[in-house]
């Protein structure tokens, strides 16, 4: 099964391009989405076989290269177009294709009746093929290849209805912040080929390749450079502090693309990325140091916009880019399988979220629609007492939202809690450590409450539609509710993988199967980090417990917290933001970031781009170009005065001529 | 026969009394006449060096320029009744219609 690797990413590329040429042809819904959804189907019956063989071959021999041909070769030079197959590429491949094919069979449901079907399908498609390329390339270059084709999709997408402006220009914003970090990416790819190739001669962009050569890496100095580099790509891709903003406007986009896209996979790209690259990033504490911080940061200050959100898909889209800052903050002290391990169960249960929102809105929609309203059916104001109408969509999002919240049982306890503990125990950054356990854990507690808030304010209470409304809400179709389960039960059972050890322990011998997975991907950092006297269990297993405590204390308090503002005194939230109308303001308005960046950023640079077209281009070069016309015409305005129209000139001219050539002759 | 500069001479004053003609005359005819005027001097200057320099080439020469001058005669005059048919005027300063 390794020898049909390349079926993963050609089956959605194919589906897309027949999509896309003959999409308007098929008006038949059923049958674009059985395309669509078909060829992801396959790619994750070919991805389940590939894990299947490598899990049936000992730790050590669990990798797999395919390369299908040299694309480039100029000097010393060489990219393939290649695969690689090992641990951490085939989580992620089963995590694409999965959820990805879900997401394709709830789209087919939820864009039913839309007039772009088919471009949306061919589009998605197309991102699915790209994200493939992107973690199971074998070089820097397929994976940036991925990375762009990622982005682009992602913008086509976000812009799917081009009608509206706003999705047009939130659209445009992704782009334009993601190819500010793809610069970063490519400097750090330029910088590390130059280094290796120019100080050791080794000239290979190959991942393993490099990493066999992983000793080669200075500690610090331009393994710093190369890491800060990268991670400026994660930022963008991942929505991280700075190049965060265009996640909250990319939910202008259909809902199932919001799912897939930013909660699943596209913005766990630069996750993966560090992943992928652990054996460089080990080697610079200043880079990890960077990356846990501003993922920390991240975490929490998302988290607190998130409390004051009203739109259901923003608090979600919010709650995405704190979780990725947790996932940074585990790759920044070290624990590169935990982020991992986190990466996996929030596309589960983030992207059970996403769909639960989109089943949500579209009920919304409709009875909105029945009662002829323009009310805002994504408002949590217009919300309540859906639970009732919608048991199952119910059932499943209050399932994710435990899930996300941290409650033991459920597969975000485990992810999240081996994450803080990590932060807490790592003694790889000293006392910073200290400060970004802090921050996860305020993190935490924060992403309990607005997540129950959401629930509360969305499923209980009291009905704040119209009556007439609210009889017209019903369940949503099966194609819609089918997903909904599969993820929610993944929400449950997928953190089974990685229970931590003491609980295991405690628990029987229930091994941490997720670590012994992970162990060959990143068995150089853990072997660097134990020479070096950081990593491993640092902690006592009385502090692990303790921490274990405190975590669930936070998620409790939290969910008590949303209970008695939402459900007990539902009152008391509008008191609170009448005693504090300016922290209000500030968080309600996103903290004036969006602002900031405007005023700093965009403002200038439409400044200078209005001064270079009218001060420069429409000065200066037209300037010249019609300058050069006007000398022209300023040279025969006085020339044509030759031509008198009058025949005794032209004969005294001709005369003229004559003298002349004959002075010449004399004088000679 | 007389010195060669006499023959030169009157060719030479007849040659400008034939440009001054050309370049201040209105009637198109009397231009006409002037340009034979000017080809008559210059055959009188071929016809004197070829007898000083007892070459018979000249005068062959002014056998050519006597043809090409009768042939010109009648395209210029085509030229004019055609003008004269438009205009109703042969004076020169009327052919002014590309002034601008």
């Amino acid at each position: 099964m390794f020898d049909l690797v390349w079926l993963i990413p050609l089956c959605p590329l194919v589906g897309s391009v027949i999509n896309g040429l003959f999409g308007k042809k098929i008006k038949n819904e059923t049958v674009i989405g059985t395309i669509a959804a078909g060829s992801v189907f396959c790619s994750f019956i070919v991805a389940c076989g590939c894990l299947i063989q490598l899990l049936s071959l000992p730790g050590e021999e669990r990798h797999f290269e395919k390369t299908i041909f040299t694309w480039i070769q100029s000097g010393s030079f060489k990219a393939d177009i290649g695969f690689l197959i090992d641990p951490l590429s085939c989580v992620m491949l089963m995590v694409v294709t999965g959820v990805g094919f879900l997401i394709h069979l709830y789209s087919i449901g939820y864009m039913h009746g839309e007039e772009g079907f088919y471009r949306y399908f061919c589009y998605l498609n197309l991102f699915t093929f790209s994200m493939l390329c992107l973690v199971s390339a074998n070089n820097l270059l397929l994976m940036f290849v991925g990375w762009e084709g990622v982005g682009l999709c992602s913008y086509l997408l976000i812009g799917y209805y081009f009608h509206k402006k706003s999705a047009g220009d939130a659209g445009k914003k992704a782009f334009v912040m993601n190819r500010i970090g793809d610069f970063g990416f490519l400097l750090g790819l330029f910088t590390m080929w130059w280094w290796m190739g120019g100080s050791h001669n080794i000239w290979t962009i190959n991942f393993r390749e490099l990493a066999s050569h992983a000793d080669m890496f200075p500690v610090g100095g331009v393994t710093t450079v190369i890491c800060l580099c990268f991670f400026l790509g994660a930022t963008g891709k991942s929505a991280q502090i700075p190049l965060y903003t265009w996640l909250p406007d990319a939910m202008e986009g259909p809902t199932p693309v919001s799912a897939l896209i930013h909660a699943a996979t596209m913005v766990t790209a630069g996750v993966y990325m560090i992943g992928r690259m652990n054996f460089m990033y080990i080697k610079s504490p200043t880079a990890l140091l960077v990356v846990a911080c501003i993922g920390a940061a991240t975490a929490l200050f998302a988290a607190t916009i998130g409390t004051a959100q009203n739109d259901i898909k923003r608090v979600l889209a919010y709650s995405t880019v704190s979780q990725l800052g947790y996932m940074f903050l585990a790759m920044g002290v070290g624990a590169f399988g935990a982020g991992i391990f986190h990466l996996m169960t929030h596309a589960f249960f983030k992207a059970c979220l996403f769909l639960g929102s989109g089943s949500v809105i579209h009920a919304m929609h409709h009875a909105l629609h029945h009662e002829h309203s323009d009310a805002d059916p994504q408002d949590m104001r217009n919300m309540g007492g859906l639970r009732g109408k919608m048991p199952v969509t119910f059932t499943t999002f209050l399932i994710a939202t435990i899930a996300i919240a941290g409650i033991p049982g459920f597969a975000g306890f485990f992810s999240k809690d081996e994450i803080l503990w990590q932060a807490f125990s790592n003694p790889h950054h000293g006392a910073a450590n200290y400060a970004l356990w802090a921050a996860g854990a305020c993190a935490a507690g924060l992403t309990a409450f607005y997540m129950f808030r959401l629930v509360f304010m969305t499923f209980f209470g009291e009905t704040r539609l119209s009556a007439k409304a609210f009889s017209h809400l019903h369940e949503s179709p099966i194609v819609i509710t089918l997903p909904l389960m599969v993820l929610a039960l993944l929400s449950i059972f997928g953190g089974y993988l990685g229970v931590p050890h003491v609980l295991g322990e405690a628990l029987g011998g229930i091994p941490n199967v997720w670590e012994g997975y992970m162990e060959p991907v990143f068995a150089y950092s853990t072997e660097y980090m134990k020479h070096s006297g950081a990593g491993g269990e640092h902690g006592s297993v009385a502090m692990e417990w303790g921490l274990m405590g405190v975590s669930v204390l936070i998620a409790c308090g939290g969910i008590a917290l949303a209970w008695a503002l939402y459900i007990v005194a539902p009152k008391a939230p509008e008191k609170f933001v009448a005693t504090f109308p300016v922290l209000h303001r500030a968080v309600y308005n996103k903290w004036y970031v969006d602002e900031i960046y405007d005023f700093t950023i965009v403002n200038p640079c439409k400044a200078l781009g209005n001064f270079l077209w009218k001060g420069f281009d429409v000065v200066v070069v037209d300037g010249i170009v019609n300058g050069v016309a006007a000398v022209v015409r300023g040279f025969s305005g006085v020339l044509r005065h030759v031509q008198t129209g009058m025949v005794h000139n032209y004969a005294f001219s001709m005369v003229l001529g004559v003298v002349v050539i004959v002075g010449c002759y004399l004088f000679r | 026969m007389l010195a060669l500069e006499n023959y030169l001479i009157l060719s030479a004053i007849l040659f400008a009394i034939g440009t001054v003609g050309v370049l201040t005359r209105r009637n198109a005819i009397v231009i006409f006449m002037c340009v034979e005027m000017m080809l008559n001097a210059v055959n009188l200057t071929l016809i004197a060096f070829s007898k000083y320099l007892g070459n018979i080439d000249g005068q062959v020469f002014v056998f050519f320029i006597m043809t090409v001058a009768a042939a010109e005669a009648a395209v210029g005059l085509a030229l004019m009744i055609a003008f004269y048919k438009n205009r109703e005027s042969i004076d020169v300063e009327d052919i002014n219609m590309m002034k601008l």
